[in-house]
């Protein structure tokens, strides 16, 4: 029952933001957390429920939102067409890694996933005549609804929040499905796995190209957010904060990694008078420590786990709960 | 029918099945017995695609037994662990659950569209599980996660895991291994019964007893070979087997 | 011709440090099963305390490289104690995401000490080159070269000839079993780690002054060191010591021949070859079974 009613009370909260919030700063900083906590639900895909960690997750944000804006500035598509063919980049790229990949486990796929994303960095710095090497792909366009153009923050907002909730939904059914078990079970124990019959290789794919495909749409709406596009977004930076957010948050659960994508937006956010940004850089890492040694499941897994004691009822473990 | 032909496996110098060759007629329960090191963990590692065999062929239903271990599992050959495995973190109903994966339809489409077959199907699968559990006697242990379980009772979940995969070949790898002697019996009724139910059944097991209680037929390896093979009676009779097994704990009486 | 000669030298400069990298990160990913992303931070620790001895303190260069190669291994020693040693014993994963969290704490420590401005190192060598026929070589890279091979040559001593080194090849083989036999499992991680971060150091020091420090460069010594690990394969010290000179060698004929702006990409594509189609590394003698 409480339970029931801070979801509602959240999602009450989030819908009215731009009405009771203080400032466009603050609507901004929120705009980024959805970004973000379409990101930390991407990732939180392959890292919380199959197990593997990808290292290169900001290749699949930068090859969205450089699709995306290519798409608009080059060939005058629409935001519409753009978004989606921006998942469809990434989502094939998160393919090519998944086969590739699909025998390597744990740091073999880190490091293939790293190379990767490195690679296809050099290019975007590189390759000139496509994507205007380090001085980037200015004017990207905003969207536009019918005679609308959603360049006002409120719009973007708007617009941010419903594809997180797009993207919590896929992530939600998939998870609670035989697929999701299927991906909980290669996690769990591959050869048992196997002997039921769930095949390895095609659901490892299955879940990097999903992942992928999500984080390329967050890289569209980041895109058509900011209306630039640079080599940056390949920034390495962006793959360790959207890792600090799913391990905080709580892989293998699907409320973690968005309030760790809240938390570790707004956080930095809130500090930066009180904090240069190096401190805070320095501060991820500490915590990233910190949490591995104190906090292993991250905060939602242990605030539940607490709820759970309190009311001393024991409940089946969920399928997508993370494992010790 | 699964007929094993030939199956050679060596490890680096080591050979572990040296030409084994033996059929499992269906329905029965056949048991493969020998010595430590005989080579019955490796035959069925062989038989379910865990492991590729240097030589030889297995076929089931007139087919050759080949791919990944899901191919297997997918043409009904279904097997479980030596060494105790469960999904460890989940419960015990959502490791039933998990393991009714062939028994679902539902595709990335159709999960992502929330189509109401899919709940159907959904609410099918847990009513399954549920039946399976109770068949297995852990109906009351359904919430409980499976690494926490004692030893006895993981060896039934895994039991039912592989239930769930729906096996008409189920191949049980030192099922009765830390049981206690009630545990057994239960274990043996619940392998009667899933013969019963057209399951053909084929056991690893070092306890004698059990095996000569519950098999129709026993295959026995010794070194990597095939020594003998039939009835439990003419089993325990014969010299070769005997031989096999003086000087080693296990004495097949 | 003289071109190719003299990229095939440059790489060899550059290959030199990349092995003595990549000697440091198989020995730990090997020994300890440590993924440690914090490596290149080793590296990057090098060059700064070069730069702290020399250019602020005005010790000579050759203390300033054994200040390095000392703070790398005390840094290492006391990182394996209180990180690394709690977690023995948990998933490999695990322990990778604190050598991340190592990895950004230690970059963004170096990035508030020493601003993020490149700092350049001061050597005490001629900046006039060597000519050696059609050969062009700075006397520094020269130096960092017989630097570089005289390290990896102790490390090799060290590893093949002395108690310890005998004591980390049991533990790498069979880790259980050389417990048994009474090997110290806990003080040979402690060394092994200070000891592969102490390589890694040296590596900084010496590229440190070709080059320039600055708090980042440890990101792409990281990738590097583990490209020479992936291509000499894991717990390989010849294979990683091949492994550097061939990646410098590549890097330098590919920024030479295809596009320098590709000069970092080598490293990666040669990961993703490697452990796709050589996963044991190029240089395994046979596959192992079972």
């Amino acid at each position: 029952m409480i339970g029931r009613a801070l979801v509602v009370a959240s999602a009450l909260a989030l819908v009215t933001a731009p009405a009771w919030l203080a400032s466009p700063y603050h609507l901004h900083v929120l705009i980024m957390a959805g970004v973000f906590a379409i990101l930390a639900l991407s990732l939180n895909l392959l890292l919380g429920y199959t197990g593997q960690l990808s290292l290169g997750h900001a290749a699949f944000f930068g090859i969205g939102a450089y699709t995306s804006a290519l798409l608009a500035l080059k060939l005058e598509w629409s935001f519409w067409l753009a978004l989606p063919s921006a998942a469809v980049a990434a989502g094939l790229a998160g393919w090519a890694i998944g086969r590739l990949a699909l025998k390597l486990r744990g740091a073999y796929f880190v490091l293939v996933t790293i190379s990767f994303a490195g690679v296809i960095s050099l290019v975007s710095i590189n390759w000139m005549e496509l994507t205007n090497g380090p001085l980037g792909l200015p004017g990207v366009p905003p969207p536009e609804l019918g005679p609308w153009s959603l360049r006002t923050k409120t719009a973007y907002y708007y617009l941010v929040l419903a594809a997180a909730a797009l993207a919590y939904l896929v992530c939600h059914r998939l998870v609670y499905s035989r697929i999701g078990r299927a991906l909980v079970a290669l996690r769990e124990n591959e050869p048992l796995a196997e002997s039921v019959g769930i095949d390895g290789t095609r659901y490892l794919v299955l879940a990097a190209v999903v992942s992928a495909a999500l984080a390329g749409v967050a890289g569209s709406l980041y895109a058509h957010y900011t209306r630039f596009v640079s080599p940056e977004v390949f920034l390495f930076t962006y793959t360790v904060t959207m890792v600090i957010m799913v391990i905080a948050g709580g892989k293998g659960t699907l409320v973690g990694p968005v309030v760790g994508a809240l938390l570790f937006t707004a956080l930095p956010e809130a500090l930066r008078e009180a904090m240069a940004w190096q401190w805070q850089m320095l501060a991820y890492g500490v915590v990233l420590v910190v949490l591995v040694f104190f906090l292993p499941r991250g905060i939602v897994p242990a605030i539940t786990a607490r709820a759970a004691r309190a009311a001393a009822g024991s409940r089946a473990m969920r399928p997508g709960a993370a494992p010790r | 029918m699964l007929v094993v032909d030939d199956l050679h496996v060596s490890f680096g110098g080591v050979t572990a099945l040296a030409g084994v060759s033996f059929v499992v007629r269906p329905p029965s329960i056949t048991s493969l017995i020998g010595p430590n090191g005989a080579g019955k963990t490796t035959a069925f590692n062989a038989i379910t695609g865990y492991l590729r065999a240097n030589r030889g062929r297995v076929t089931w239903d007139g087919a050759p037994l080949a791919g990944r271990p899901s191919d297997i599992a997918r043409r009904g050959v279904v097997r479980t662990f030596q060494k105790t495995s469960v999904f460890p973190a989940l419960s015990v109903f959502e490791n039933v659950r998990t393991g009714l994966h062939l028994r679902g339809r539902a595709g990335v489409w159709s999960v992502l569209a929330g189509a109401r077959r899919v709940r159907a199907e959904e609410a099918r699968l847990a009513e399954t599980a549920r039946e399976i559990l109770a068949f297995v006697g852990l109906d009351r242990r359904r919430d409980e996660i499976a690494g926490e379980l004692p030893y006895g009772e993981q060896r039934l979940v895994e039991l039912a895991v592989a239930l769930a995969a729906r096996p008409r070949l189920l191949l049980l790898d030192e099922p009765a291994a830390g049981m206690t002697g009630a545990e057994k019996e239960r274990l043996i009724g619940m392998i009667r019964r899933i013969r019963a139910a057209d399951v053909t059944v084929l056991l690893v097991e070092h306890d004698m007893k059990l095996v000569m209680g519950v098999s129709e037929t026993v295959v026995v390896l010794n070194h990597g070979r095939v020594i003998a093979a039939g009835a439990p009676a003419s089993i325990q009779a014969h010299p070769d087997v005997i031989r096999a097994y003086l000087g080693s704990s296990s004495a097949p009486a | 011709m003289e071109q190719l000669l003299q990229h095939l030298v440059n790489g060899l400069v550059l290959g030199g440090t990349y092995a003595l990298l990549g000697i440091g990160l198989t020995l730990i990913f090997g020994l300890m099963s440590v993924v440690n992303f914090a490596h290149g931070e080793f590296y990057t620790l090098g060059a700064y305390a070069a730069f702290a001895v020399l250019a602020l303190a005005g010790w000579p260069f050759f203390a300033a490289l054994a200040a390095a190669i000392a703070a790398g291994a005390v840094l290492g020693a006391l990182c394996e104690r209180t990180l690394l040693r709690p977690l023995r014993g948990e998933s490999i994963d695990t322990v990778m995401l604190v050598m991340i969290g190592l990895w950004i704490a230690m970059q963004n420590t170096e990035l508030l000490v020493w601003g993020g401005v490149a700092r350049s190192i001061p050597h005490p060598f001629p900046t006039e080159p060597l000519t050696l026929g059609p050969l062009n070589i700075a006397p520094l890279r020269l130096f960092v070269v017989g630097a570089a091979a005289a390290l990896i040559a102790a490390a090799w001593l060290l590893i093949q000839r002395t108690r310890l080194g005998t004591a980390m090849r049991a533990t790498f083989q069979d880790r259980d079993t050389a417990a048994l036999m009474g090997v110290p499992i806990g003080r040979i991680h402690t060394i092994t780690f200070a000891f592969g971060s102490a390589l890694a150091a040296a590596a900084g020091a010496l590229l440190g002054p070709v080059f320039l420090a600055y708090p980042s460069m440890g990101d792409l010594a990281s990738l590097k060191a583990f490209s020479v690990v992936i291509l000499g394969g894991l717990g390989n010290l010849a294979g990683a010591t091949l492994g550097g000179l061939l990646l410098g060698v590549a890097e330098e004929l590919g920024a030479g021949y295809v596009s320098s702006g590709y000069r970092d990409a080598v490293g990666f594509v040669a990961i993703i070859l490697v452990l796709l189609f050589r996963p044991a590394g190029l240089f395994a003698r046979a596959e192992r079974i079972g």
